[in-house]
């Protein structure tokens, strides 16, 4: 279903970003232009089946992250292959990447297309996204009125109608408040259940004891390790966490 | 690409409903400002030029009108487009479309807007005393050549935009050279050959002087102008994708 072979991912730091071109031809000449690789993955490799649920653990800069926007095809990976059978969904940082100037309706149109849904698709499920993220009366608002609660909501209920073979999520399990928590979790938990392989990435371990049958545990870019024995790789990156403070 | 292209059209028509919406905030004001403000250009050139260069041209008014049209059009899609990948950094580094939709959607309002613009030109023409012929026809092709010309220059500036951020100025100092360099308000029956070269080297020029042989001459233009607007289109074109296709994964650590 989804196969990694050795994929790296190598990022350049340095002063090549928002230089100008002035400034890099000046550099250039007199030899200052500084640009230094970094390996945000490093020879990452795993498969999934039909049906697996993946968890990516690791501490913040593990590149974690950065492997979702390799697998979803957003970033080419550096080195190594990636292989993926069937369409790909990832909900990543769900809230931005609105236009502030549209309205409400305009931003959930357009959001949608993003997520591949059709017009017709829309049409017929647009009432119940603004139902279900509890926007009825702010349609016409435009989206830089919204609070961001409002905003993630939104963006959670268009991004939960994906009926995707492989499903990338990077901490949007829940969003919202109290009752919106709940809500929005039950939803996610339906459409996993649907049959998706998924990938999660989470912060919260208790989240991966429960719900993914593969764990990825990763560390500074390398591969601790890769596991379907979720209890025993959890344990292990706890006393890690322990160990380190 | 036509494959893609059918597969993100919902994509594209909501892309071109936004840079609409954006461009002219809803409001009738924000589109009939839209047309009058290239003629607020034209009267400015006119009360400014008309007694240097207009006192032996006939229908003077629909002469720099046709340099106006041209390049206010291109000025408008290559700053435009510049900005068409930078804009919209915050969608394609989250969900994996096609790069070159962004610039397609500015092009496309872009030439609405130019469209706008030819319909008051044709309304100018008439009040010229500009005899309308058959010919008028033949103007589709420089539409169509120029259309084509500002996807690649766009495509190009937006990639190097990504990279060098004051690219932006730059472009503008060559807007200004190339509007003095176009013979918008001027003529260029008296320059020598090799000045005259430059000329025909010149895309906008040749676009230019292509509306006017057909608007106040009545002429079909050269074969010869006829390949050299599409040598352009084409070079413009080859230039963008070939910058779209080496630096498509680069864009995203740029930003």
């Amino acid at each position: 279903m989804l196969s990694c072979q050795n994929v790296s991912i190598r990022y350049q730091v340095g002063d090549f970003k928002n230089i100008g071109l002035k400034e890099w031809v000046m550099r250039r000449l007199t030899g200052r232009y500084n640009v230094v690789d970094f390996w945000a993955d490093r020879d990452i490799t795993f498969s999934l089946d039909e049906g697996d649920m993946l968890g990516i653990i690791g501490t913040n800069g593990a590149g974690k992250s950065t492997l979702l926007k390799a697998v979803s095809g957003i970033m080419e990976p550096t080195a190594g292959k990636i292989d993926r059978k069937g369409n790909v969904v990832a909900l990543l940082e769900l809230a931005s990447g609105f236009d502030g100037d549209l309205t409400v309706k305009e931003n959930a149109y357009l959001r949608g297309a993003m997520l591949g849904y059709t017009r017709r698709f829309l049409d017929e499920t647009y009432a119940s996204i603004i139902e279900f993220a509890e926007l009825n009366g702010f349609e016409d608002r435009p989206f830089k009125q919204l609070s961001s609660g409002m905003r993630s909501r939104l963006a959670f209920s268009i991004a939960s109608l994906v009926k995707p073979e492989i499903l990338i999520l990077d901490e949007v399990l829940s969003v919202g408040d109290g009752a919106f928590r709940k809500k929005s979790e039950a939803k996610m938990r339906e459409i996993i259940k649907s049959g998706a392989t998924t990938i999660l990435v989470s912060h919260s371990i208790e989240q991966v004891r429960t719900m993914c049958n593969k764990v990825l545990w990763l560390d500074k870019g390398r591969q601790i390790d890769f596991t379907d024995d979720v209890k025993g790789c959890c344990d292990r990156y706890e006393e890690f966490l322990a160990g380190r403070k | 690409m036509f494959e893609k292209l059918a597969k993100h059209r919902f994509l594209f028509e909501e892309l071109v409903k936004r840079d609409f919406k954006k461009k002219y905030k809803r409001t009738i004001l924000g589109m009939g400002w839209s047309m009058l403000s290239p003629l607020l250009t034209l009267l400015v050139m006119k009360v400014v030029f008309e007694n240097f260069f207009g006192r032996n041209t006939a229908h003077y008014t629909t002469y720099l009108f046709c340099g106006n049209l041209l390049f206010a059009w291109f000025s408008e899609a290559s700053s435009g487009g510049m900005m068409s990948l930078y804009n919209n950094a915050g969608i394609f580094s989250k969900v994996n479309v096609p790069k070159y939709l962004f610039l397609l959607s500015g092009s496309v309002r872009t030439l609405i807007n130019f469209a706008l613009t030819l319909v008051l030109f044709f309304v100018f023409c008439g009040l010229d005393h500009v005899a309308f012929t058959w010919r008028f026809v033949l103007l589709a092709y420089p539409v169509a050549t120029m259309f084509l010309f500002n996807i690649g220059v766009g495509m190009a500036l937006s990639a190097l935009f990504i990279f060098f951020r004051d690219i932006d100025y730059l472009w503008r100092v060559f807007l200004q050279l190339l509007m003095y360099g176009s013979a918008i308000f001027y003529m260029t029956d008296g320059f020598s050959p090799k000045v005259k070269f430059v000329f025909a080297c010149n895309p906008i020029y040749r676009h230019i002087a292509y509306f006017r042989e057909v608007v106040l001459e009545a002429a079909t233009p050269s074969l010869e102008t006829h390949l050299a607007l599409a040598s352009f289109a084409a070079a413009a074109l080859i230039l963008g994708v070939f910058m779209y296709k080496r630096y498509n994964t680069k864009f995203l650590y740029y930003v």
